[in-house]
Formats: C-alpha cells, structure tokens, sequence
C-alpha cells in the first residue's frame, strides 16, 4: 500500500478562507494563503484551493492567491472553481498551480477532460465531483452543491478514467462541513469503479475518519478542511495516529 | 562560487515551480529558450510534465535539442526532473515509439497497473513515495545530504530502465514494483520526482545541485 495523501483543502471566496456547512452559510476565516503556509510548515502532503463563487460569477479570482502560495509552499498545489477552458488552466499552471480541478465545465462538456490531459497530461486534470444521496443512488452536483445535473456519480466517474483524468477529487455534498465523518459507502463505490487515485472530502470530524474512508472506502488520499482550519486537529495528531493504527502516510 | 543556474523554457507546465525552487535553494535563475544560452548555461535543469513526445518535439521546434548536446558535452552539472529525466534515456513507449537524448542506456515504459500481488494499483502513480539508494549509494552525489527512505513526490505513468545498475541512482517501491526514482551519469542527474514539489527534502537536493562540486567528488577529486 502506498502512503495516503493528507490534503488540506482551502475554500476561498477571494481574498477570505471561508468555510461553511453543505457547501453553503460560508464563514470567512482569514487569509488563506498564511493558512497555506501554516500547513506546509506543519507537512501538509498537498493544498486543494477551490473559488467558491467563481462558478456563480463566472471568474477566477485565485490565479493572485496560487501565485503568492507558491512563492514559499513547495508541494503540489491544486487549483478549482470556475475552470472552463484549456486557456483558463494554462493561467493557473502559469501561476504555480499543479493540478485543476474542474467540475461544472467538464458536466456541460466532458470532452474539456480529454482536452485538457491532451494538452497538459492527465496528471494535471483533477475532476471535481459533489456527491450527494438521492435514495437510491448519488447524484452529481455543480456549482458549489446548488445544482442538479441528473448524473450519475459512478458513471460520471467511469467516465471521466475513460476521458483521461488523473485524479477525483469527491466531495460528499451531505456530509460536507458536517463533522460527521466521511460518506464511506460512496467513496468506496467510487474507487472501485475506478483506476484513478481518489480523493475523498467531506465530513472529517475525528481521527478514526480517516481510517474509516481509507480501510472501508479505498480513499488514496484525505481532503480535510474544517478540522484543520478551526484547529480541531493538528497534522503531528494525524500522523501520529496514522503510525499507531499502520495507516501508511509520509514519514517527517 | 556563484551559483548560476539555466533552465529550459519549452513550455514545461512547471517552469514555474522549478525556478522557484531553484531560487528559495540558493540558485540564481535564469529562464530561457535561446539555444545559445542553452548552449553556454553554467548548469541546466529541464523541467517536464506531460507526454515524453510532446516534450521532444517541443524541444526540437524550439532548436533546443543540439543546445541541450552541446550543453552536456561541456560536463557542467544537469538536471532533468520527470519528463525532464525520461528524455535523458535512449527512447520512450509512451503513446508509441519517441527517442529521447540517449545520454543514459536505457528506456522508458508503462508502470504495471498491478503490483507484484497482481492486484490492481491506481497509474498515474501519485504521492509521496520513499526514496531508497540503489546499490552504488548516494556518497558524492547530490542525495549524499537526505536519508534513506525520505518521502518525495511522484506524478508519473511511465518510469526510466537504465540498462546499467551503476546509472540507478534512487528508486522507489509502489506495491512491489521498483520504479527508477532517479538516474546518474558523470555530471548529469535525472530525478522522476518533483523535487520543487517534496518540501524541505527536494529543496535540500536542488540545494545541493546548486552548490557541491559535486561531479569532482564523484570522481574522488575533491573530498
């Protein structure tokens, strides 16, 4: 097994780090990018920024924010909301960005993802899921958790390994800023279904989460936001847990 | 001693974060795609993501490639990093047959999609993965200052076969499989991980790079 990615995940309505429930009542937390910093200090495996009203307003206004970041963070930065062309993730890598996520322009058109990994390989293509339960199966959502868009998660995400993304980000739309823990059954039909790494988000509240979505749900790699942000958790906490309970991740 | 350094804009996607990092580590960066420049760099860096075909043709569309010769012939201190690195060897499989510099003997195939056990493993092969010292060590090179076993990044669905063990520098275990982490030869290292994306430990080798006559020590010219 290979070691589990820890991600911090920083949601950002330019310039504050905001923070909600169900993706919605958003707090603004501070400045994210000394959050950032924080959290590399600390061994922070990656950083996820995602511009939240980006999708709404039809802007990006975190190409500034990638750029300071990654004047003094040395890890892989991810950048999402509101991407929607080859051009758009072209100013982002520009900026320091690493990888994109993209969610809504890949629903409206999914050949953006087989574009994009054309162009800039697939390890640079995130696809960006928002999961959320509909009785008998999960639903993918766009903008921010507000949107229905009729698909399917397990097929959408099959189809987006057949388009050539190098990565799935999911991110649980019921259980998102819950604290209650990560939506184990999705992740694991998620991963399953798929030959790319995932990256679970949503939901974590305590230690044995992580566990939990990484034994039970396959999860390659933890998305984790409130817990950090508000200081529930520390990253040394994590790491310590995960040596203690074998769960492999990044020796300081 | 100054510590001048070239890298190669082709177009790479981390450009960016390589000079960066070669900056926070110390190097004073210049970024370019004159060949002349190329040609006459103190020390080069090609950075690469993406296909190793796309990067070669790149390479060729901007009259880089006999640069980047000329470069090397000088003996000055290389380093490719990724795709950087995979050109360094003789050709590629990727998206079908592509040659690369052929500075080192060797190839560049496909990670297996299962590991030793035969059960499925995720390809690309991302995260951070412990960096073990092939059997010629890390004394004298630019790894001599990180611990075995030091976690970096990798992003990659191919990986480098240097025909010859001594051209092994580093390599890592994804669930049984070696992957070739980086290769040597004379002045010339090739990293598969991103050292401007491992945090402290890939910043101490850009350091290193930078700094140590390192090419002399390998030799036994200076201790």
């Amino acid at each position: 097994m290979t070691n589990v990615r820890l991600i911090a995940r920083l949601d950002v309505k330019a310039p504050h780090l905001i923070k909600g429930v169900h993706m919605e009542g958003l707090r603004k937390l501070g400045d994210p990018r000394t959050f950032a910093q924080r959290y590399y200090r600390e061994g922070i495996d990656e950083i996820i920024y995602i511009d939240a009203v980006a999708s709404l307003y039809q802007r990006n206004t975190i190409v500034e924010l990638i750029r300071h970041t990654a004047e003094d963070v040395f890890i892989p930065i991810t950048a999402g909301g509101g991407v929607r062309s080859v051009e758009d993730v072209r100013t982002l890598l520009r900026a320091g960005a690493d990888k994109v996520a993209i969610n809504t322009a890949a629903i409206h058109h999914p050949e953006l993802i087989a574009e994009l990994a054309e162009n800039f390989g697939s390890q640079c293509v995130v696809l960006s899921i928002q999961a959320k339960w509909q009785g008998d199966n999960w639903e993918c959502y766009c903008d921010q958790g507000r949107e229905h868009t009729g698909l399917d998660v397990i097929e959408w995400a099959r189809r987006g390994n057949e388009l050539g993304a190098g990565e799935i980000l999911l991110t649980s739309v019921d259980r998102e800023g819950t604290r209650e823990g990560f939506d184990v059954p999705l992740t694991r039909a998620v991963s399953d279904a798929s030959k790319i790494p995932i990256i679970a988000s949503g939901g974590m509240g305590k230690l044995d989460d992580l566990l939990a979505v990484v034994r039970d749900g396959h999860a390659h790699a933890v998305a984790m936001a409130h817990v950090l942000h508000y200081g529930k958790l520390t990253l040394k906490n994590i790491r310590e847990f995960a040596h203690q309970s074998e769960l492999p991740v990044r020796t300081l | 001693m100054t510590r001048n350094v070239t890298v190669v804009d082709y177009g790479s996607g981390n450009l960016l974060s390589v000079s960066r990092g070669l900056e926070h580590s110390g190097g004073i960066v210049e970024i370019t795609d004159d060949p002349q420049r190329v040609a006459k760099a103190e020390r080069l860096v090609l950075p690469g993501v993406g296909a190793f075909g796309k990067a070669m043709q790149a390479l060729k569309d901007r009259d880089l490639v006999d640069a980047v010769q000329q470069f090397v012939e000088t003996e000055r201190p290389f380093l490719g990093i990724c795709v950087g690195m995979q050109v360094m060897l003789d050709y590629s499989e990727e998206f079908g047959r592509h040659d690369g510099f052929g500075l080192i003997p060797g190839t560049v195939s496909a990670i297996p999609d299962t590991g030793t056990d035969g059960l499925p493993h995720p390809v690309p092969h991302i995260g951070w993965n412990n960096l073990e010292p092939s059997a010629r060590g890390w004394d004298g090179t630019p790894f001599d200052v990180i611990e075995p076993g030091t976690a970096v990044y990798f992003v990659h669905s191919f990986a480098a076969r240097p025909d010859a063990e001594e051209n092994a520098l580093a390599t890592c275990d994804y669930n049984g499989r070696q992957i070739t982490a980086a290769v040597i030869r004379d002045n010339m290292i090739g990293c598969q991980f991103h050292p401007e994306k491992s945090g402290p430990a890939g910043l101490a080798i850009l350091r290193n790079f930078l700094s140590m006559p390192w090419l002399a020590r390998q030799r036994g010219l200076v201790s």
